[in-house]
């Protein structure tokens, strides 16, 4: 049997029946476009949904300052010492290469005032990476700067709460605000949009409220404020000296997030080992969250992808099976002709092969205008059904499809394994005929 | 005289609904090399299931069957496919011609099963087309020729591998009185050319042309005629 000549036959016979090839190759097309779309969307989704839980700080490690139990024995004095030193910040940011970028944050309870007007807010100390990290969004003027940082400026940038509460008819860009305490002033550069608070996850990260911050430069909080704090508390007086609350690492993959909380971990041991003061706190329910979101995609997506490919080989056998009654008086000539049972089987497998290569490269095709359609079906959608659009969820809404060369390569593969194996049937169907009976055959 | 088949007590049974048909009831039979037979008999007299035998489209139920030195009676479906491709040429009632092929592709077939076609052979499939007078029709299809034409290309077609024998069946069946004659005419120019001919037929005047006719009549032979 000659190779050459079996292809030719094959792509002859299938040319013979142009509307019944095509409806096959339709139904392969189908499949194929409609696993890369699939893998596109999904993908698309997924990265979308990553990235949001990721904005919550998955892949963040945040170090924190606890109050120890008791005081270190032997200590004398009323003020205690403990928590995040200056140096431990530098040494994780210059041993640890998987740290990304890394948060100084000190964080104190202060009054402030404007006029008559008072708040006990939370004085942040930080530096400007702050409010991407913590997605705090800027309403008016801008949030402290690289300049405001280097020269410990007397500026601060105020959440929308406490704007609420001094100003309530005034513009307060360009004022000061007044800490009795330190007996300072500081000029308003920026507010903030209100921000809700975050709810806990889990048991990892606590909730926190940011409406009544007060964010300045962590140097002039250093400078200004100093790291001790003393309160009077029933007649004796206590205090504390933090040099850092928190120091909250970016990590630069979720991948690489345990493996580094376990390196921070063994590095503040070794320093903070009299007392324990400090703990590395890994955002596990997040990243589990993260984890699930991505197989469940997978799961979702192998699922209906599998569907669509199964009902694209079923099409293929039904149409083969077609063909090889249609043909079963050929079949019994090339028997008879000297063919033998794999020479048939060869022959039928390839028209399948045929087929189904046919419909993969057009399903290749169809796959890859999927950003294309997406967005356009997005806009014909928003501008005649508005409505429609703004109840689905925000992730469905901004989906961008995620194309993969894999992905071709993939549903390809997928499709022309699909076909034969929905072909075999039929060409062994064919091939086991009873060459006299298919000679008689109509 | 060297035989090209020798059939010896051969018997083919089958089950048609359940009942046993029983085809053949122990045919023995001698065929020289270069004959030609004519093989008669009422239709279910068993003509077509003995045909068929000898074309190795079918193995007797017992019995012995002897192409050349070959004993095919106990050949596997592989091997009956290896000696048809390369020993035996088929024409039908109803030309069977592969729809999908233009005539000289459709004379070409046999080729292909039997592994490697050279030039040589290409070119001798022109020549048979040119013998059957059909040349200038290389290119048709099947359904684009008459009655004659096709069967002139079957006959063409069984000849490419160049077989031993041209088992024919009802070659002229389906054809009209003139074509008939000159289908006939071409079986007996390949049968002078040196081919072991075998034709099932009920018409007289096809079976005169045999050198033997062999009547069968349920499942045995009834007559055996050397003219």
């Amino acid at each position: 049997m000659l190779w050459l000549h079996t292809w030719l036959i094959g792509i002859k016979s299938v040319l013979l029946h142009p509307l019944r090839s095509l409806l096959t190759v339709l139904g392969i097309f189908i499949g194929v476009a409609s696993v890369i779309w699939l893998l596109a969307i999904g993908a698309g989704i997924s990265q979308k949904a990553q990235e949001q839980i990721e904005g919550l700080g998955a892949d963040n490690i945040i170090v924190r300052s606890v109050k120890p139990a008791k005081a270190p024995d032997g200590s004398t004095s009323f003020i205690l010492p403990y928590g995040l030193l200056r140096a431990d910040y530098d040494i994780l940011v210059e041993t640890i290469p998987t740290i990304r970028g890394a948060l100084p944050i000190r964080e104190m309870r202060r009054e402030v005032r404007y006029g008559q007007r008072e708040l006990l807010a939370r004085v942040v100390g930080c530096t400007p990476e702050y409010a991407a990290i913590t997605q705090l969004e800027i309403d008016r003027g801008h949030f402290i700067s690289d300049a405001e940082l280097q020269l410990e400026k007397n500026h601060c940038v105020l959440a929308s709460n406490v704007v609420d509460t001094l100003f309530p008819y005034k513009d307060p860009i360009g004022r000061r605000i007044y800490l009795p305490e330190a007996q300072d002033y500081y000029k308003i550069v920026g507010i903030l949009k209100y921000r809700a608070p975050t709810a806990a996850i889990g048991g990892s990260l606590a909730a926190q409220d940011f409406s009544q911050d007060v964010y300045i430069p962590i140097t002039t909080l250093r400078r200004r404020l100093g790291d001790t704090v003393v309160v009077r508390r029933g007649g004796s007086r206590e205090g504390e000296t933090v040099e850092l609350n928190q120091i909250t690492l970016q990590i630069d993959g979720i991948e690489n997030v345990m493996k580094t909380a376990d390196l921070v971990q063994q590095t503040l041991d070794r320093r903070h080992s009299k007392l324990e003061d400090v703990v590395v706190i890994v955002p596990k329910e997040l990243l589990e969250q993260a984890e699930t979101t991505r197989i469940m995609f997978m799961v979702f997506m192998g699922v209906i992808a599998g569907i669509s490919l199964l009902v694209g080989g079923i099409g293929i056998m039904n149409i083969m099976l077609a063909t090889v009654m249609e043909r079963t008086r050929e079949i019994g000539v090339r028997r008879a002709l000297g063919a033998t049972r794999s020479d048939i089987v060869l022959q039928f497998l390839i028209e399948t092969t045929v087929l189904s290569v046919a419909g993969g490269l057009v399903g290749i095709l169809g796959g890859a205008v999927c950003p294309y359609a997406v967005s356009g079906l997005r806009n014909i959608l928003t501008s005649y059904a508005s409505d429609l659009v703004s109840t689905l969820p925000q992730l469905v809404q901004e989906v961008t499809p995620i194309l993969h060369p894999t992905y071709f390569a993939l549903a390809f593969l997928i499709s022309v394994v699909v076909g034969i194996l929905f072909g075999v049937y039929p060409a062994i169907r064919a091939a086991h005929m009873d060459p006299i009976e298919a000679l008689r055959h109509g | 005289m060297q035989l090209a088949a020798r059939i010896h007590e051969l018997t083919k049974d089958y089950v048609l609904k359940g009942e046993t048909v029983r085809a053949l009831r122990g045919i023995s039979l001698e065929i020289p090399d270069g004959d030609y037979v004519a093989i008669m008999g009422p239709s279910g007299s068993g003509k077509s299931t003995l045909l068929n035998l000898i074309g190795c489209l079918d193995r007797p139920t017992s019995g012995c069957l002897q192409l050349g030195d070959d004993d095919v009676s106990s050949m596997n479906d592989g091997q009956l496919s290896r000696i048809r491709a390369s020993r035996i040429g088929f024409v039908f009632q109803s030309y069977n011609l592969i729809p999908q092929l233009n005539v000289l592709e459709n004379i070409e077939v046999p080729l292909y099963y039997r592994g490697r076609i050279t030039r040589l052979e290409r070119s001798r499939c022109r020549e048979l087309a040119d013998l059957v007078g059909l040349s200038d029709r290389l290119k048709h299809r099947p359904q684009q020729l008459s009655g004659g034409q096709q069967q002139r290309v079957a006959i063409a077609r069984s000849l490419a591998n160049d077989p031993c024998f041209i088992l024919a069946d009802e070659p002229t069946g389906n054809l009209d009185t003139g074509t008939t004659k000159d289908i006939l005419d071409l079986l007996d120019d390949f049968h002078r050319a040196g081919k072991t001919m075998i034709i099932v037929t009920h018409e007289k005047e096809v079976a005169t042309r045999a050198r033997r006719i062999i009547r069968l009549r349920d499942g045995r032979i009834d007559e055996s005629l050397v003219q």
